[in-house]
């Protein structure tokens, strides 16, 4: 195939379990590993790798993915976190090395990551372009020659002079995306980076995006939002736990995503290896739906009310901790979102919670949703400190309109919700 | 369509990249560091930009730190512990050698800190990691440039006020100055790259520097002269590199005595050594960095 852009073979890529809890090593480690034995210390310092697999547990991130992207193709990769998109894209834009296996990329890869790297606070607006610019891999006559445009999709023209420092975190954000849109790379790696932002400033982006997907090149975009990706890729692959698991047209691998491993009744639970260590002290230990008689079930009527609630352990005290779930469609678009301390006399109470087994168990309404089926997914957090926990897709269940408002219609409503409405007809 | 084509006639020329697992020792790839060294410069570029932002001094720094030094050095080295510098006053014999000590000194900190410094960008975009050291040690040279006007102005003071019959005669070993200079920078460099992929595993590296500066200083010839070492021990005393760069130093600005010939020799053969085994170690250590940093 001549207009092969991207070809992965059997990539894969290994961690060391533990690497995330304790980032580096001191000497002092190697010291005491090498006591007596200081050529053993020089080996550390040299060979620091992770292929002495027999005194350290490893997991691979990714493991056996095989695919190709042909020129000008828009390709969308979903999975939940941890699956490895991250890891893959990371791999194909050569921030780091696979473990094992092959990929053999076609053109210069330009990666969106992360926008911004790179700015430093104290250097203006017009500075940083350069930098990140420079970082990106643009040359600095292709900066210069774009530079006009840079600033006018960024809006912030007035302030180009001002130091970053005193720039609004709406302003930062529009001039970093503005630099790493203007790269020319024929391919292109996008992760997440439209999840930021003011509608107004996403729209923009997603305009520039599919500017970029028809000009010919070629994109990889990582997404957790699944209107995103259908709007902008024809094709989708699905990651699960490092595993290239589905690919198809995009449509079709959303619906996928959404219902894999929902085949079970309603009710998840966490296993420890899905608890990511910096969850500590907070540990997720169920999540289940019961209908009106209290059992936990997968299909509930949308005339009945339905609870939802969370169990969880708290190792320790955790001041300020809200529990929460978002309900979402398949197609993945917000219903709602509500914790456990919303209500204030509640976060009073709660403010502080001490260590102990918890449930956190909300109720919705009769006469709310709409028929389908739809997905849960969980937060423990503290706001704008820590987030303990999240799970994007911890579950799904169905809601049956049998006896719902304008069911003696047999169509489909629009829209998550289906609620009953008093309506008042009068003659004038 | 057209547009299409066009890209793809462009692509096609380039040959692909291959992304395998790679071990053992790494080629230096000078080829990417090539393409990329307008990043280097705009990496030295922001470092000399941003070093003395909010400071009330400014770039006033790049003096007041060896000024200071020479003042104590020439406090308890020459009025106290009456080291004798010939016919050379003492504060120039001294800020002779703290200019490219404090060059030194500076990038071995800066680049054994910067990868870590530069963790975000190390995680997030693919570019030549060896640009980051490198534009850390340049970034020096600003300082350099601004310290070394100070010791003209000294210099000339000196000649005029005729202090200790000091003469400034120019000769012309003048001109080997920017290779005793490139000299300095070969060595942080060298020492700049063990440090700073060494730090990305151990932090340890980074809590030595302070130490290792320190201790090397008085390694270096810089409160005392060469000549007190005795002549048969001064070959094994220029393994340290930067006694070859202080004694080239001295001789290229102040032309007294004979060349410091097999001294220089013996330091830049170290020098050489130093970068070289640090940048295939550096390449080598790189795979990982975005895995451990």
């Amino acid at each position: 195939m001549s207009d092969l852009a991207i070809r992965v073979e059997n990539l894969g890529k290994r961690f060391t379990i533990g690497a995330s809890q304790e980032r580096y090593k001191t000497l002092r480690d190697s010291l005491s590993n090498a006591a007596g034995a200081p050529v053993r210390l020089a080996r550390s310092i040299f060979q620091h790798n992770h292929d002495n697999q027999s005194s350290e547990s490893t997991i691979w991130a990714l493991r056996d993915v095989t695919f190709d992207v042909h020129q000008g193709e828009v390709l969308g990769i979903i999975g939940r976190n941890g699956a490895g998109k991250s890891t893959l894209l990371k791999i194909l834009s050569r921030v780091t090395e696979p473990s094992e296996g092959y990929a053999e990329i076609h053109g210069r890869v330009g990666s969106l990551l992360e926008v911004g790297t790179g700015f430093h606070q104290e250097l203006t607006g017009r500075e940083n372009i350069f930098l990140n610019g420079a970082i990106l891999g643009m040359k600095a006559s292709e900066i210069e020659r774009k530079f006009d445009e840079i600033v006018a999709f960024s809006e912030v023209e007035q302030f180009i002079d001002t130091p970053v420092k005193r720039y609004s975190s709406g302003m930062y954000l529009r001039l970093a995306f503005a630099v790493a849109a203007h790269l020319e790379p024929e391919i292109l790696v996008v992760d997440e980076v439209l999840a930021v932002g003011d509608a107004e400033f996403q729209r923009k982006c997603m305009g520039k995006m599919s500017d970029v997907a028809q000009e010919g090149r070629t994109v990889l975009f990582v997404s957790h939002n699944m209107s995103a990706i259908l709007r902008l890729t024809e094709e989708t692959l699905v990651l699960e736990a490092g595993h290239l698991v589905h690919r198809s047209a995009t449509p079709d691998a959303i619906d996928h995503y959404m219902s894999m491993g929902y085949s079970e009744e309603s009710e998840r639970t966490w296993r420890a290896e899905e608890i990511p260590a910096a969850a500590a002290p907070f540990r997720p230990i169920a999540m289940r739906v019961r209908d009106l008689k209290g059992r936990v079930m997968d299909t509930f009527r949308s005339v009945e009310p339905l609870t939802i609630e969370v169990e969880y352990s708290l190792e320790a005290p955790i001041t300020g901790l809200r529990v929460g779930i978002y309900l979402l469609t398949m197609r993945g678009e917000y219903v709602f979102t509500s914790f456990d301390t919303d209500q204030a006399e509640q976060y009073e109470r709660f403010g502080a919670r001490p260590a102990g087994h918890y449930v956190s168990r909300c109720v919705v309404p009769a006469n709310f949703l709409n028929e389908g089926r739809y997905v849960l997914a969980m937060n423990a957090s503290t706001f704008r400190i820590k987030r303990y926990f999240q799970d994007e897709h911890a579950m799904a269940f169905t809601v049956d309109g049998t006896g719902a408002p304008g069911k003696h219609w047999a169509e489909s409503r629009m829209g998550p919700v289906r609620p009953r409405l008093n309506w008042e007809i009068i003659t004038v | 369509m057209s547009r299409t084509d066009a890209l793809s006639k462009k692509t096609l020329s380039l040959p692909p990249i291959i992304l395998r697992p790679t071990r053992g020792w790494a080629t230096l790839n000078l080829r990417d560091l090539w393409l990329y060294r307008e990043l280097i410069y705009f990496l030295t570029w922001r470092d000399i930009k941003v070093r003395y932002k909010q400071t009330l001094l400014g770039a006033a720094w790049a003096v007041l730190q060896p000024v200071m030094t020479m003042v104590i050095f020439t406090f308890f080295f020459s009025s106290l512990a009456k080291i004798s510098t010939g016919n050379i006053p003492y504060p120039i014999f001294a800020y002779t050698g703290l200019l490219p000590w404090g060059l030194f000194s500076k990038a071995i900190s800066d680049a054994g800190h910067s990868l870590v410094m530069n963790r975000s960008m190390i995680t997030k975009v693919y570019f030549p990691r060896l640009v980051i050291p490198m534009g850390s040690v340049l970034g020096g040279v600003v300082d350099f440039a601004i310290a070394f006007a100070v010791l003209i102005i000294l210099m000339i003071y000196y000649h005029f006020k005729r202090i200790g019959g000091f003469q400034f005669n120019l000769t012309p070993a003048i001109w080997t100055l920017p290779l005793f200079l490139l000299l300095a920078l070969i060595t942080a460099l060298g020492i700049g790259l063990w440090l700073s992929a060494i730090n990305v595993i151990y932090r340890d590296a980074g809590y030595i520097i302070p130490t290792l500066t320190q201790f090397w200083l008085f390694l270096t010839p810089i409160a005392y002269p060469a000549s007190m070492i005795s002549p048969k021990w001064r070959l094994v005393y220029a393994l340290n590199p930067m006694a070859g760069v202080v004694e080239g130093f001295r001789w290229a600005l102040l032309g007294q005595g004979d060349a410091p010939g097999p001294m220089v020799a013996v330091s830049t053969m170290i020098a050489l050594i130093i970068l070289i085994s640090g940048l295939f170690y550096f390449r080598r250590m790189e795979r990982s960095f975005a895995d451990e940093i």
